[in-house]
């Protein structure tokens, strides 16, 4: 008997399908507050020394949580290969806005603070500010355009093919829903940021933070609500017409789909999804309410926990799209025709139910080691601070 | 297929991966460099190790940023500027990439920021493990880096599906254990130690000739020489390794690289200088040392190492061969599940060569039309641009050298000749700071534009593997890229030297207090009345 046959192909699938849901909210819980806080740094900081502050709570844990991402682009590769070459090449100047606006980031942490002038630390405070806004929003705008589909083919040869100008392809992502979710993502973000800045700091900067946080949690929940309305209502969703091939080769083009119906139907054929909305609204509500009340930790924790709600309710309603194409519908990537091998979707669940726990461990212990406020006294002083 | 975007996107890469193998070895080495002293320290509690630790930390963290920076380039770029490439072999060299990340990048970027930040907070021997820890995760990602890359150019353990239409794994041991990738690991993350130790010796070199930081520079010259001088060696011995592999796997990289356009009668000599020309198909004003090439490739004083033209006549016979699995697949595919047995027979039988039919995409859509002069033409393409090669390898082989008789004359000094380095050593030591990069480019390059026409050696040729996009979208990534890259290189420079100029800065009494008295009790000046260390 071969290993890998212990768990069956379809079962490995979902399993890989659960898991690119966790490495995807992984990065936003983790990786979120970081983008968050580079977001709000020029607004709720205005001194060098608050600013200081606010970039030295992220400074020792931010290159770990980014690791998220990296681990994201890693596994949708090894675990779902034609996903990571349609999105990755489908979204190229969008995926490359955001990879531009990362890669300032490291930089912008490390550096700004190795020189006196004022001119170059603002720079560095606004390149950060791009570092993280700038992902949080396109991140959003491609989670609104996956729901509605995206323009891709596959030849036969399974080549994925782009129709139109590139300008064309890179302007009709930033369509009324795709903008929405953007909106939906870069406030979220933004509220988790704020609870975190609020759980490192004190005194203005926490307060600045606490009352940029409400806002923000406030627009997140209505953008999100009015989103969801308009998912219901507006928004065409993908239909598999044809024989599932629950264990069969991973073609893309072997299903039939068709578009029709709406992504809500799922709500109605499966009602446990219900429980993600609503985690979602509640969550964010209570961080809101929880940023009003000045209560750190718990807010930090309910943000988080909006932040899954939010994130799971766009994915299960596809099940098992995970990216449908717009112009070709048969082409569109689901759970059972866009996935690895059977052996290479086992070898790689082995090897992250061996070190998952090992690093959610080491996380954790490195937290605790950094645990406590950041102050204004300690940033001053010490000169390895950024 | 357009061949702008394929030239456009080659470039990109080449660009962005050399640049991002600017700031990797040096991290690479000196992680580990960093943890060597720290354990010194540990070890003695003597707080002048402690200083150097900090010091050399301080340049390690300006570095390994803009590798973070950089190193998310190379993650996104397969997807968004190769993404056949992604979904023809994602099923197998995805794997070590999401491994990598799982095993190398959270521990090295998880612990990097208690590095810096934990001095305070930890004992000596927790902050000890966690800089080893982060020294460990470097090292781990260059070892899952180069079981991808070592796949590309040796790809075991996989098979051709026609049902995916996609390269499949079928023995993940095989991936990792591939000779190829073993041997590139030793001797990669070696050069980078080397590359670290010519570093931490050209640094100090430059602060003893200017008489500063005298004490933490002996002392780190001390450990960078006997360290680099074993890497070094380490370098030269898995570099014949990985000759003697690439005689066995690719043997057109090989051939390339020597410029051997006939084949010898065993053991071939090895052609120590020479103008390699491509059209003329030889190699001008040749200086050959006789039976070295046919030891160094084979091991061996009797067996052939083929050349250029008899790989390029194979080539074409292998051309004919997957002309024969791909209408195989064509018929396999048109078919759904009902073929003759003949026909699965004939691709099971061909399907190795598969690859070499898509060399014809470059002139015609179904490579099936191709006329005889276009599969001598495409047997023509296997071949390698061979004058870059030859000089890349000669340039990066010599300074390899060159590096064992720097590091070695002072391991000497340092050992036998109570560390009084001559003022032209120390200028010596200087000026070959850049060299070691220049030994890894020139590598990188020999390894992948010798990898050339295939990205995945003779599974899918280059040109096939990039995604669809415009010639716009192309260039302006690249322009930004060039554009960002340069501004931070500029930036990066500048803080480097700034930090190098301003030396070590932390616990800088207790260190001079601690000096004084070490001094003290090594001419043998009242050591009774000395506290303990």
């Amino acid at each position: 008997m071969i290993l890998h046959d212990l768990i069956s192909l379809d079962v490995l699938r979902v399993i890989w399908w659960v898991l690119l849901g966790v490495l995807l909210i992984g990065f936003a819980v983790m990786d979120g507050f970081d983008l968050g806080a580079a977001t709000l740094l020029p607004f709720v900081a205005k001194t060098d020394a608050e600013r200081r502050v606010v970039i030295n709570t992220v400074g020792p844990v931010w290159e770990g949580n980014q690791v998220w991402l990296i681990l994201g682009g890693g596994a949708i590769f090894a675990a779902w290969p034609p996903l990571y070459a349609v999105s990755f090449s489908g979204f190229y100047l969008a995926i490359f806005a955001i990879l531009a606006a990362l890669i300032l980031r490291p930089v912008g942490f490390k550096y700004r603070s190795k020189r006196e002038s004022v001119r170059w630390r603002r720079n560095w405070d606004w390149a950060l500010f791009i570092g993280g806004a700038v992902p949080a929003l396109i991140f959003g705008v491609a989670c609104g355009n996956v729901l509605q589909g995206v323009p891709f083919q596959l030849n036969d040869m399974l080549m994925p093919m782009y129709p139109g100008p590139f300008w064309w392809k890179f302007l009709a992502l930033l369509n009324p829903f795709g903008i929405m979710g953007g909106v939906v993502s870069l406030a979220m973000l933004i509220t988790l940021g704020a609870a975190w800045i609020s759980l490192k700091t004190e005194g203005e900067v926490q307060k600045r933070a606490q009352a940029v946080g409400t806002v923000s949690g406030i627009v997140t929940i209505v953008a999100y609500i009015l989103a969801g309305v308009w998912m219901a209502y507006g928004i065409e969703a993908y239909q598999i017409v044809s024989v599932v091939p629950a264990n069969g080769p991973s073609n893309p083009l072997m299903t039939e789909v068709v578009r029709g119906g709406s992504w809500m139907d799922s709500y109605a054929a499966r009602p446990w999804i219900w429980i993600a909305p609503i985690l979602g609204i509640v969550g964010l509500g209570l961080a809101v309410l929880g940023l009003r009340a000045g209560r750190e930790g718990s807010t930090m924790i309910f943000a988080q926990l909006g932040i899954f709600g939010v994130i799971s309710s766009v994915g299960l309603p596809m099940f098992p799209f995970i990216l449908p194409s717009s112009i070709q519908p048969n082409a569109s990537l689901t759970v059972w025709g866009a996935s690895s091998s059977q052996l290479t979707l086992f070898v790689m669940l082995v090897c992250a139910l061996i070190f998952v726990p090992i690093i959610l461990a080491y996380t954790a212990w490195v937290y605790k080691v950094l645990w406590g406020k950041v102050t204004v006294a300690e940033v001053t002083e010490k000169h390895h601070y950024y | 297929m357009d061949f702008g975007i394929v030239e456009l996107s080659r470039l990109q890469f080449a660009m962005t991966a050399m640049y991002h193998f600017l700031f990797v070895p040096l991290t690479l080495g000196l992680a580990v460099i960093v943890a060597i002293m720290e354990t010194v320290y540990v070890m003695t509690g003597r707080p002048m190790w402690r200083q150097m630790t900090k010091f050399w930390a301080s340049l390690f963290g300006i570095n390994f940023v803009l590798g973070v920076a950089t190193g998310l380039t190379m993650e996104f770029q397969f997807g968004m500027n190769w993404s056949y490439y992604s979904h023809y072999v994602g099923d197998i060299f995805g794997a070590p990439l999401a491994i990598e990340g799982l095993m190398a990048f959270f521990l090295e970027a998880t612990f990097v920021g208690l590095m810096f930040f934990g001095w305070d907070k930890l004992s000596r021997v927790k902050h000890l493990i966690v800089t080893w820890l982060v020294a460990i995760g470097t090292n781990f990602s260059a070892l899952w880096i180069l079981i991808a890359n070592g796949w590309m150019q040796n790809p075991v353990g996989a098979r051709f599906d026609p049902a995916s239409m996609r390269m499949e794994m079928t023995s993940f041991f095989d991936v990792l254990f591939n000779p190829v990738a073993q041997s590139k690991f030793v001797h990669t993350v070696s050069a980078g130690y080397v590359t670290a130790a010519i570093f931490v010796l050209g640094v100090s070199a430059w602060f003893l000739l200017k008489g500063r930081h005298i004490e933490l520079a002996r002392r780190s010259i001390a450990v960078a020489a006997s360290f680099g001088l074993a890497s070094a060696f380490s370098v030269v011995l898995l570099g014949d390794e990985s000759g003697y592999e690439a005689g066995l796997n690719q043997r057109m990289k090989l051939a390339a690289i020597e410029a051997m356009w006939e084949t010898e009668p065993a053991p071939a000599s090895f052609t120590a200088f020479g103008i390699p020309d491509q059209q003329a198909r030889e190699t001008k004003y040749a200086i050959h040392i006789p039976y070295a090439m046919g030891l160094i490739g084979t091991r061996s004083l009797d067996q052939q190492i083929p050349g250029i033209n008899d790989l390029v006549a194979e080539g074409e016979g292998r051309i004919r061969s997957g002309l024969i699995a791909y209408d195989a697949l064509m018929q396999i595919r048109a078919s759904h599940g009902d073929v003759a047995p003949e026909v699965t027979a004939a691709f099971e039988e061909h399907s190795a060569d598969l690859g070499y039919s898509f060399l014809l995409k470059r002139y015609l859509d179904d490579p099936r039309l191709a006329t005889e002069e276009q599969i001598v033409q495409a047997s023509w393409d296997t071949v390698p641009q061979v004058f870059p090669l030859f000089w890349a390898f000669r340039i990066m082989v010599g300074l390899g050298f060159a590096f064992i008789a720097v590091l070695g004359y002072f391991f000497v000094v340092t050992n036998f000749k109570g560390m009084n380095y001559p003022r032209w050593a120390l200028r010596t030591a200087v000026i070959i700071i850049p060299a070691p990069w220049i030994a890894a480019e020139m590598g990188w390059f020999v390894a992948e534009f010798g990898r050339q026409p295939w990205t995945v050696d003779g599974i899918l040729p280059t040109a096939l593997s990039v995604s669809h996009l415009s010639v716009a979208d192309l260039l302006i990534t690249l322009v930004i890229f060039v554009a960002l890259y340069t501004v931070l290189f500029i930036i990066e420079m500048g803080l480097m030297l700034k930090y190098i100029r301003k030396g070590p800065q932390d616990d800088v009494a207790e260190t001079e207090e601690w000096m004084a008295r070490h001094n003290a009790r090594l001419s043998g000046q009242s050591p009774n009345i000395q506290p303990a260390e």
